[in-house]
């Protein structure tokens, strides 16, 4: 089992936390402007590298907030995690 | 033990090879990206049924070594939407008759599948699944507790226990077969048939002309093309980003496990939503078990121990039997999930380009019915009647084929 590093809480085992899948995704500004294949984007596409991946992660059974970090989707190591509102920070795999 | 000969040993012997290992060629008319089930049946029925067998089947690693290799090939049919049963029924059909079409045994063992339901909702939904059912012509039949204690008794069917079981949905014409055997006689047949099965030969990159695919990169030089089917499952996106499209497929680790030989005990597959696992034994005796996939995405053919631990708890719980078997072995593939849990298949932005993926964690069953609609989707330049509602735009028109509940725990 891996350790997460909760921004805020520090080490934790994995089972302590639920995934949330790509982070940066902003709700529409416009929505009602948004065609029907802008709503598909938004709501179903999500990127899928094989590498690096800035996720969301929320420590459901430890102080219940989200976070986001950024992960290997080839090894699964986590590079960085950051709270959510900061930057993506820049890491190398 | 009444019987004298152990499973398995009327089998025969493997001694010459089923396929060729050849060069690639310059050029075919149809490039098929990925050596695994789906792959290797599309080149089976492109020879077969169309005649078409200047083909190349490109595989990465070894042929089926993938997800092909990996499945724990549970087969059945009974799922909720006319477009799933459509293309998973007719998939059936095609294992009923597999065996003589491949001539090549596949220890296709149709055993039934009891899905359980553990409280009302999933009683309601399971009721209703049964009617969708026999409606489609799938066999289906609702049972009570008593019932599945007759099938399986080895299920715990008492009240004792978090979550007592309420009844199941039967279908009796689900089964297992053997994957690896599975592949390989596709495999003997489309090699046999002239098409070229070329391993070691990882797809980098395509040469494009406007919105045609003229070539494919691969480790082993470039090949041009006809047409190419995008086999590649778990590792779809990858191939995708090369062309720069986008599609709602996440990867995802899936594991499965077995326990020691055993002497047979378990008569049929058994899977639980709600409780969370799905059991069958296999001929040579190992139960074999699995759950869902890994939550995050994932290219590493390997998943997190917790998942193991939660299963076996959840095997534990409705088959106290099984609290004395060893795990013998775990292991994972990377399987490719939708938003519907349906798959996608079909045209891309790319004339010439069909893509096949979104199978996720229950695209083992649909091996020949894939391989058979694809082939004619190949052959004629547009989407098979079953694979049509299955296209990419679904998720912009909004008609989905939400299949959440059927694909059941998991597959
Ligand atoms: C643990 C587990 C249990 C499962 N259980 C069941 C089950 O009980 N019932 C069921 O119906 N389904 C099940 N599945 C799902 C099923 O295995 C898959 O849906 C199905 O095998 C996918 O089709 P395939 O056989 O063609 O995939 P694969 O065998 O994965 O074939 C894809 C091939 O593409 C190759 N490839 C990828 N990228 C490239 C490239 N760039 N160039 C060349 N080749 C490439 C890969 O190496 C691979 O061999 C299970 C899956 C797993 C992992
Ligand atoms: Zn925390």
């Amino acid at each position: 089992m891996q350790l997460i590093e909760c921004p805020w809480c520090g080490p934790r085992e994995e089972t302590e936390f639920h995934y949330g899948g790509q982070a940066h995704i902003a709700y529409p500004e416009t929505p009602s402007e948004l065609t029907d294949t802008e709503w598909a984007q938004y709501i179903f596409f999500r990127a899928n590298p094989k590498g690096l991946f800035a996720e969301r992660w929320s420590h459901s059974g430890g102080c219940r907030r989200w976070f986001n970090a950024v992960r290997d989707t080839r090894t699964y190591t986590f590079l960085a995690t950051y709270r959510s509102g900061e930057p993506q920070p820049e890491v190398q795999s | 033990m009444t019987s004298a000969t152990p499973p398995g040993a009327h089998l025969p012997e493997h001694g010459d090879f089923l396929w060729r290992n050849p060069e690639p060629k310059k050029s075919y008319d149809v490039v098929i990206v990925g050596g695994g089930g789906h792959g290797l049946a599309t080149a089976h029925y492109l020879a077969k049924n169309h005649g078409i067998t200047n083909v190349a089947v490109l595989e990465k690693g070894w042929l089926a070594g993938g997800n092909m290799a990996r499945n724990t090939t549970l087969i059945r049919s009974n799922y909720l939407w006319d477009e799933s049963a459509a293309i998973y029924e007719h998939s059936l059909k095609l294992w009923e008759g597999l065996e003589d079409d491949l001539g090549y045994p596949i220890l296709f063992s149709q055993r039934g599948v009891l899905n359980l339901a553990h409280t009302e909702q999933d009683v309601r939904d399971s009721v209703r699944r049964v009617e969708a059912n026999k409606l489609n012509g799938v066999d289906a039949e609702w049972l009570t507790p008593d019932e599945v204690a007759k099938i399986c008794p080895i299920v715990n069917v008492s009240g004792d226990i978090r979550y007592p079981v309420q009844g199941a949905t039967y279908q009796p014409r689900a089964g297992i077969a053997k994957h690896d055997w599975v592949a390989w006689g596709f495999a003997r047949k489309a090699d046999e048939a002239g098409i070229d099965l070329i391993q070691d030969c990882e797809v980098t990159g395509f040469v494009t002309d406007g919105d045609t695919v003229t070539g494919v990169c691969t480790t082993r030089g470039d090949i041009a093309c006809g047409t190419v089917a995008l086999c590649a499952a778990g590792h779809t996106s990858v191939l995708l980003d090369m062309l720069g499209v986008p599609a709602p497929l996440s990867s995802h680790p899936l594991q499965a496990l077995v326990s020691e030989l055993l002497e047979p005990v378990h008569p049929t597959i058994v899977m639980s939503n709600q409780v969370h696992v799905y059991v069958s034994q296999a001929h040579k005796g190992e139960l074999v078990m699995g759950a869902g996939v890994d939550s995050y995405n994932g290219y590493g053919q390997r998943g997190a121990f917790h998942i193991i631990e939660r299963q076996m708890a959840a095997a534990v719980e409705l088959f106290p039997v099984f609290a004395r078997a060893h795990l013998l072995r775990t292991w994972a593939g990377i399987v490719d999930t939708t938003p519907d849990a349906s798959p996608i298949v079909g045209h891309t932005p790319y004339r010439n380009v069909y893509v096949n993926s979104g199978w996720g964690t229950g695209g083992f069953k649909a091996t020949p019915g894939i391989g058979w609609c694809l082939a004619d989707t190949v052959a004629h330049g547009r989407p098979h009647e079953y694979v049509a509602p299955f296209a990419l735009d679904r998720f912009v028109t909004g008609a989905l084929v939400d299949e959440h509940g059927a694909a059941a725990v998991a597959h």
